[in-house]
C-alpha cells in the first residue's frame, strides 16, 4: 500500500515543485524520518493544547522561562554521563536532566513572583537569563573537557532532526503521543481553571493542582521539543498556534481544538520542510510555518480577522453616510461631505446637485420618522435600556416591538410632512 | 599577575563588560518597575535578524550597518508587537511571545542560508557574544594607558558602548523627572499633560539602543540579564528610586567583575585549564546576587 501510494506520488505532476517534501509530507521519507514527522505534528498538537490554556490564563512567557531554563540540566547531565562513563549523548538521559533543570526554573519564577515584591515577568526574565547563562558556562567547560564528544548539544539551541538515531526517533513520538494523551485526560479541569478559575473553585477543583499540572505538560511538551524545536524556539509552538486559533472562534472549547490543529499542522509542515533541508535547524522552520498560519488567520479568519473587519467597518461607514444624508434631506439642508452625495447618488436616492429624488423622499421621510421616534425614546425612562442601543444606523423597529412603537408615535403626534 | 600581562588581555573586555552592563541595567530599573521586563528580552532576540539583513544589505560587518539594522528591526518588533495586540486584541505577552519567536527564527534561517562563513556572524556568537576576543594587543603594561598611539588599538566596541552609555545617562539625567512620574502613575502625568505614549516610547528605543550596543560586544544573553537581574535585585533592596538605580550600578558592575574574573581564573583556581565563557558567568553571578537579595533583602516582600 505505501509503496503505491509512493508511485502514486512519484508519477503525479508536482505542483509544490519539491517531490521530496511532498514524499516528507505523506510520510515516505525513510523510517526515521517519517517517526521523526510523525512526532512532530503529535508534540504540535499536543503544545497548541496545552499553550491555549497557558494563554487563557495569560501566562504565555512562563514557557519561555522553562524552555531557557533546560539548558543547564542538559549540560549537566551530560557531563554526569561521561564522568560515569557512558555516552554522553543518551537522548533519555540529556532529557531526564532537562526536566529536572526546567522544573528547577519554573519553581523559581513562582517562587520569586509569590513570596518576593518582584512581578512575574521580571521573574521570568531573571531566570531565563540566568539559567541560559549558567548553561553556557556549562557548555564551554564541555567543549573543553577530554572526552569532548560535544558534537550534538547545539542542536539543543535550534533543533535538529538530521541524523538522528532510530531510538531516539521512537522516544520522540512516543513523548509526543504520551503528551497528547495527557492533555484529553487532563482538559476538563485545565479548561475550567483557565476560564472561570472562581468557578472552578466553586465546582471542588483543586486550583494549585491543575496549575501544577499544566506546568507540568508544558514541561513535558518543552523536553520531548527539544531536539527538534530546540530549547530557544520551543516556546513558539506554545505560545502562536493558540494566538492564532483565537481569531476563528470565541469559544474556548473551540478555541483549544483549533490551536490544536493548526500546532499539529505548523509541526507537520515545519518537520517536513527540515527533512529536505537537513543543514538548516528544524526550529526556525516549524516556528516560521506556524507564524504564516497566525498571519493567514489574522488577516482571513471569519469574525475577529483584519480582512472582515475593515470590509465590515466598511460597510457601517455607508450606512452612517447614507442615513445621515438622508436625515439632511428630510430636514431640508444641504449636504456638504461629497463621499454622502455620492452613496446617496449611486442608490438613486439623490441627483448630482444634492435634491432629493422621489424614492430619496420617501426614505427620508421614513428615516426621520425613526430618528424621531429613537429621540422620544430616550426621554422615556421605561425605554432607556433599548435606547441605549442606538448607533445611528440600527431601525427602532428591529429593537422595539409593535405595541412600544405605537405608544411612542401616538407622544409623537400625527405626520406632519416632510421639508421640500 | 602583571601588568604587561593583565591589561591587554584582560582590561579591554573587563571594562566592555562593566560599561555594558550598566547601559543595560539603568534603563532596565524602570522596564521593571512599568512590568515591561521582558521587553529587553524581546529586543535581544530580534536584533538578530536585524544585524543579519543589515550585513546583506552591506556585504561586510559594518558596526554602522549593523546598528542601524538592528534598530530598525527593534522599531519593527515594537510596531508589530502593538499591531497584533490591537487590531488584534491579543494579551500583550503573548503578542510579544508571536514576534519575537518569529523574528529570531527568521533571522536563524537568513543567517544559515547566505554565506557568512568569511566573517565572524553566527548564531552561538550572537547568544553569548565572545566578551574574551576583545583584547587590547597594542598595549605592553599599565604605562599604555597613557600612550596615545597605544589607546588608538582599543577595541572600537569599547568606544561605541562608552559613547551609548555616555549617552543613556545624559538622557536620564535630563528627562528623570517626567520619567519617575510616568513609570509610577501613568494617569497623574498624563493629567500633568506630560507625553506618556511618547516616554513610553523613548525609554523602548533606549532600551534598544542600548541592547544593540551591548549585543555587538557580549551576546545577547547579558543584555538580558542585565536588563533584568540587576534591578530586580535592586529594588528588593531598597523602596527609593534614586538608590534602586544607585544599586543596580552596583549589582550590574559587581556582576560583570566578578563573572569576568570567575570565568578568565575560576577554573585555574580549582585545577582546571581553559577559561569558561565569560557572558554566561556574567549572567551567573547576576543570578547569585539576585537570589542573595531575594532571601535577604530588606525590602524583599511585597507591601501589602
Amino acid at each position: 500500500m505505501v509503496a503505491v501510494l509512493a508511485l502514486r506520488a512519484s508519477t503525479r505532476p508536482q505542483s509544490a515543485g519539491n517531490p521530496m517534501f511532498f514524499q516528507a509530507l505523506t510520510f515516505q521519507l525513510g523510517y526515521n524520518a517519517t517517526l521523526v514527522t510523525f512526532g512532530a505534528t503529535l508534540l504540535g498538537i499536543a503544545a497548541g493544547v496545552t499553550g491555549s490554556f497557558l494563554f487563557f490564563r495569560k501566562r504565555a512567557l512562563v514557557s519561555d522561562a522553562i524552555s531557557h531554563a533546560t539548558l543547564p540540566g542538559i549540560a549537566l547531565a551530560f557531563i554526569v554521563m561521561v564522568s560515569l562513563g557512558f555516552d554522553g549523548r543518551n537522548l533519555p538521559g540529556l532529557l531526564a536532566g532537562s526536566a529536572l533543570s526546567a522544573a528547577t526554573g519554573l519553581f523559581a519564577v513562582q517562587w520569586l513572583a509569590s513570596r518576593t515584591r518582584l512581578t512575574e515577568d521580571a521573574a521570568i526574565g531573571a531566570v531565563l537569563s540566568v539559567f541560559f547563562g549558567f548553561g553556557i558556562v556549562l557548555l564551554t567547560v564541555i567543549q573543553t573537557m577530554s572526552s569532548g564528544q560535544q558534537a550534538g548539544l547545539e542542536g539543543f539551541l535550534l533543533g535538529s532532526t538530521a541524523g538522528m538515531l532510530y531510538a531516539d526517533a521512537v522516544l520522540i513520538a512516543g513523548g509526543g503521543a504520551l503528551a497528547l494523551l495527557l492533555v484529553a485526560i487532563f482538559r476538563r479541569p485545565m479548561m475550567m481553571a483557565s476560564f472561570d478559575p472562581e468557578f472552578a473553585r466553586a465546582s471542588g477543583i483543586n486550583l494549585d493542582r491543575t496549575d501544577l499540572i499544566m506546568m507540568g505538560l508544558v514541561m513535558g511538551v518543552t523536553v520531548v521539543g527539544l531536539k527538534i524545536v530546540g530549547l530557544i524556539l520551543i516556546v513558539a509552538l506554545l505560545i502562536i498556534p493558540p494566538v492564532a486559533a483565537r481569531f476563528w472562534s470565541d469559544r474556548a472549547d473551540r478555541v483549544v481544538l483549533i490551536a490544536g490543529a493548526l500546532g499539529g499542522l505548523s509541526a507537520w509542515i515545519g518537520a517536513s520542510g527540515s527533512a529536505v533541508a537537513p543543514n538548516l535547524p528544524t526550529g526556525p522552520i516549524i516556528v516560521l510555518t506556524a507564524f504564516a498560519i497566525f498571519a493567514a488567520s489574522l488577516l482571513f479568519a471569519p469574525g475577529r480577522g483584519l480582512l472582515i473587519s475593515a470590509l465590515n467597518h466598511r460597510k457601517f461607514q455607508r450606512g452612517v453616510h447614507i442615513r445621515q444624508g438622508l436625515v439632511s434631506l428630510a430636514q431640508g439642508q444641504a449636504i456638504y461631505e461629497p463621499l454622502t452625495l455620492r452613496l446617496l447618488q449611486a442608490q438613486g436616492l439623490a441627483r448630482a446637485d444634492g435634491v432629493a429624488t422621489e424614492d430619496g423622499v420617501a426614505r427620508a421621510s421614513r428615516v426621520l420618522r425613526d430618528e424621531k421616534r429613537w429621540e422620544t425614546a430616550r426621554g422615556d425612562p421605561a425605554l432607556e435600556m433599548a435606547a441605549a442601543r442606538y448607533d445611528g444606523l440600527t431601525q427602532i423597529e428591529d429593537v422595539l416591538t409593535r405595541d412600544q412603537i405605537d405608544h411612542l408615535d401616538a407622544r409623537i403626534g400625527p405626520p406632519r410632512g416632510v421639508t421640500p | 599577575m602583571s601588568g604587561a600581562e593583565f591589561v591587554p588581555l584582560s582590561l579591554s573586555p573587563l571594562i566592555i563588560g562593566c560599561l555594558a552592563a550598566v547601559a543595560c541595567a539603568l534603563p532596565g530599573n524602570f522596564l521593571i518597575l512599568r512590568r515591561q521586563a521582558l521587553i529587553g528580552d524581546a529586543i535581544s532576540h530580534v536584533v538578530l535578524p536585524g544585524i543579519v539583513v543589515a550585513f546583506l544589505f552591506a556585504g561586510t560587518i559594518s558596526a554602522t550597518a549593523m546598528m542601524l539594522g538592528a534598530a530598525a528591526a527593534a522599531l519593527l518588533a515594537v510596531a508589530m508587537i502593538e499591531g497584533i495586540r490591537r487590531f488584534g486584541r491579543i494579551e500583550p505577552g503573548a503578542a510579544m511571545g508571536v514576534v519575537f519567536t518569529t523574528m529570531f527564527a527568521g533571522g536563524v534561517l537568513l543567517l544559515e542560508l547566505s554565506d557568512t562563513s568569511g566573517v565572524h556572524l553566527d548564531v552561538e556568537h550572537a547568544l553569548y557574544g565572545n566578551l574574551e576576543s576583545l583584547i587590547w594587543l597594542d598595549a605592553t603594561g599599565w604605562a599604555s594607558l597613557f600612550d596615545p598611539t597605544a589607546l588608538a588599538g582599543l577595541p572600537p566596541e569599547l568606544f561605541r558602548i562608552a559613547l551609548v552609555l555616555g549617552l543613556i545617562v545624559i538622557l536620564l539625567a535630563l528627562f528623570w523627572r517626567p520619567l519617575a512620574i510616568s513609570t509610577f502613575d501613568e494617569g497623574f502625568a498624563a493629567t500633568l499633560g506630560l507625553p506618556v505614549s511618547t516616554i513610553s516610547l523613548g525609554l523602548v528605543i533606549i532600551s534598544a539602543l542600548a541592547a544593540v550596543a551591548a549585543f555587538d560586544a557580549v551576546g545577547s544573553i547579558i543584555v538580558i540579564a542585565m536588563f533584568i537581574c540587576p534591578p530586580a535585585a535592586a529594588r528588593l533592596m531598597t523602596n527609593r528610586l534614586g538608590m534602586q538605580v544607585a544599586w543596580s550600578v552596583l549589582f550590574a558592575l559587581a556582576s560583570a567583575v566578578a563573572g569576568f574574573v570567575l570565568a578568565g581564573y575560576g577554573p585555574l583556581w580549582i585545577g582546571g585549564t581553559n577559561s569558561v565563557s565569560a557572558a554566561g558567568m556574567i549572567a551567573t553571578v547576576s543570578g547569585v546576587i539576585l537570589a542573595v537579595t531575594a532571601l535577604a533583602g530588606p525590602e524583599r516582600r511585597r507591601v501589602t
